[in-house]
């Protein structure tokens, strides 16, 4: 497999975290992704991520929930098997919501958490590189991707000089669990 | 950065002592990572030998029927389905302090919400056992769910509300525990990378599903955790709601009334915060969190058990009024002579309840008293008891005296298997909660990061000594100035 070569530094500070992601934006720098212990709300902007669609995903897998209960009671209370409790209509939908709702309910959690593994590559048993253990605990960590026209040593000075420690060059195999947002990427604009 | 999070500086610290990220991570990490302390073996093989009665009071029920237990000609419904709507009650208050108060922005949910959610799964699952292994014939218990068969198909009754709380239970349970796990799955990480031994790393490998922290996945993980809040908050009302329509939709006086739903619900909530304070007491204590679960935590939950404990008091007050103005001669000779009458076979459980649900909770409108841990520990146990009898009363003496005075039952008292059963969901639940606080984090560590630098005791905004004066201290040094 293919191999890539990364430079890795560390931050410590959310004050200096964002003013050195714009920056390397504006100097040029392929971006590879920044770890976080913990959300940090507005970096996905700063880092030019585009928003994510789950929330459209959770709300058509909730409408599948909606109408399979329905489409389902209907079929089995009306068509297939028709019982007459104490003369009360056959197509009884008010008596229906409580479980319809539970299904979108249902359907909608499952599918999204779903949706969230598979498009995080999450699963049990999966192995990913995060370049620094600390990224999990206390350190923000920034990975650029060196391309062609990168300039190592260059990119390494140019990290210390944003306020990045324990800057490294770091060589890693690509492949699906080293994840890319390559097409995610909005535009920067300069302001 | 946006500005919901605006922290005023008069509201106290969440997290209290000199903290950085790290010195987080090093103590929500440490009760995991240090050996099992003697309290701790000592509480856990308690627990198992209350399940293990459990289990055997139950194989009794299974083999020999459920003639084991004292449920006779009217209350076909004794301590069985109590105990299933008092469970299910506990559940509600993990899901209203992790959705309903994420959805609110209220920054006090991140030191508790790991742990009520955790008690909320533990104890939807205690719930479960009732109805189940009511059934009888256990074995054909999955006759509730629509599934071609070949008695037609002869498919469930979607009318039913029983088959209502089917779909809602477990519904709950399934969603509930994909949130709770969904928002441990970085906090297994961060076990993960601090591991050093090889279990360890192979375990919360396993179990952190290989989660790295990368930005674009926090964006979706953030995204995630809204939508599954804004569908539990629905989800939650409409549980407890379906199981109090086990009752209202009949026409049993004592049970159909309209009020249920809301009532139940307050009820649940109410009950479901005093089993948090009870737990989160002793686990602060225990895994010295002192820090993380601090005394503003206890206040402002023993504000919603006084809050809701007060609803809970005014249905009981409505549902009595409206039996008298209601001048059907059923509805209130229930209320009248089964449950006001002291001399009443269980007249005593409902002066109980009244005097544990509604006079009792009524000592926190005094700050000393919602920050004083005695008194809520005290009162946690206090509330949980009341709200047991609250379902006991509205069960048995609704029940227990029918239209036709020649078919009145005769006194019911459980027997050991009954009570062995409860017991044994007392095993299951403090068995997993056990086994909860050994293998993960009992508190959200990145939630806690996430707020610390807003809420932390060394980051916040000091008061200044004007803010901190009284009116009269504020007059006397500025006022005379000019």
């Amino acid at each position: 497999m293919a191999k890539k070569k990364f430079i890795v530094g560390s931050f410590t500070d959310e004050a200096v975290l964002f003013p050195a992601v714009k920056k390397v934006r504006r100097a040029g720098y392929k971006l590879h992704d920044v770890f976080t212990p913990f959300p940090i709300h507005g970096l996905d902007k700063e880092m030019g991520l585009r928003d994510t669609s789950l929330h459209t995903a959770g709300f058509i897998y909730g409408i599948t929930g909606t109408t399979t209960a329905v489409s389902f009671i209907t079929w089995a209370l009306t068509i297939d098997w028709a019982i007459n409790f104490g003369g009360k209509p056959y197509f009884a939908l008010p008596a229906w919501i409580p479980v319809t709702f539970e299904l979108t309910v249902l359907f909608a959690a499952v599918g999204m958490v779903l949706t969230f593994c598979w498009l995080c590559q999450l699963a049990p048993f999966v192995k990913k590189d995060h370049f620094n253990p600390r990224s999990t605990d206390d350190t923000f960590v920034m990975a650029l991707e060196c391309t062609g026209s990168t300039n190592e040593s260059e990119a390494q000075q140019f990290l210390q000089s944003i306020g990045a420690t324990d800057v490294k060059v770091e060589t890693r195999e690509t492949g699906w669990w080293l994840g890319s947002y390559a097409n995610d990427r909005m535009r920067f604009e300069k302001n | 950065m946006s500005l919901l999070r605006y922290e005023s500086q008069v509201r106290a610290p969440l997290v209290d002592g000199t903290k950085d990220y790290h010195q987080v991570t090093e103590d929500i990490c440490r009760p995991v990572e240090a050996k099992p302390s003697r309290l701790w073996w000592t509480g856990f093989l308690i627990s198992l030998g209350l399940l293990l009665f459990g289990i055997i009071s139950v194989t009794t029920e299974v083999i020999y029927g459920t003639g084991q237990w004292n449920l006779n000609r009217t209350i076909g419904w004794g301590w069985d389905i109590t105990n299933f709507v008092w469970w299910v009650g506990i559940g509600h208050a993990g899901t209203l302090i992790s959705a309903i108060l994420l959805l609110f922005r209220q920054g006090w949910r991140t030191g508790v919400n790991r742990a009520a959610e955790a008690m909320t799964i533990f104890a939807v699952m205690c719930a479960g056992q009732f109805p189940v292994w009511h059934m009888g014939r256990v074995w054909n218990a999955f006759f509730v769910f629509p599934y071609p068969n070949s008695r037609g198909p002869l498919w469930v009754n979607f009318n039913s509300p029983l088959l209502w709380d089917v779909f809602a239970i477990s519904t709950y349970f399934t969603v509930s525990l994909l949130f709770w796990y969904s928002g441990l799955i970085p906090d297994l990480a961060t076990l993960r990378d601090r591991a050093k031994l090889k279990w360890r790393k192979a375990f919360y490998g396993v179990a952190s599903f290989g989660w790295t922290g990368s930005t674009k996945h926090w964006q979706r993980h953030e995204a995630l955790s809204l939508v599954l809040a804004g569908l539990s908050t629905p989800l939650v009302l409409s549980v407890h709601t379906i199981v109090s329509f086990d009752f209202a939709t009949s026409v049993v006086p004592g049970w159909h009334t309209t009020i249920f739903p809301p009532y139940f619900v307050a009820g649940a909530i109410f009950s479901g915060f005093a089993m948090v304070q009870t737990l989160l007491l002793v686990t602060r204590k225990v895994l010295a969190l002192e820090d993380y679960i601090t005394i503003e935590h206890i206040d402002v939950m023993n504000k919603v058990i006084v809050l809701t404990g007060s609803i809970v008091g005014i249905a009981y007050l409505t549902e009595l009024f409206m039996a008298w103005y209601s001048a059907v001669d059923y509805e209130w000779f229930a209320f009248k002579e089964n449950r006001l009458n002291l001399n009443s076979p269980y007249g005593w459980s409902y002066w109980l309840m009244m005097g544990c649900n509604v006079l009792s909770p009524q000592i926190f409108w005094f700050r000393k008293m919602r920050r004083n841990l005695f008194v809520t520990f005290f009162m946690s146990i206090l509330v949980n008891i009341g709200m047991w009898f609250e379902r006991f009363v509205i069960i048995v003496t609704s029940v227990y005296r029918d239209y036709l005075p020649s078919a009145w039952s005769t006194y019911y008292t459980p027997t050991i298997w009954e009570v062995g059963f409860y017991l044994g969901t007392f095993g299951l639940f403090f068995t997993c909660y056990f086994l909860f606080s050994k293998f993960f984090p009992v508190i959200a560590i990145a939630e806690i990061k996430h707020i610390l630098k807003k809420n932390g005791e060394n980051y916040k905004a000091k008061m200044t000594k004007e803010e901190e004066d009284t009116v009269t201290q504020f007059g006397e040094h500025h006022l005379h100035e000019h």
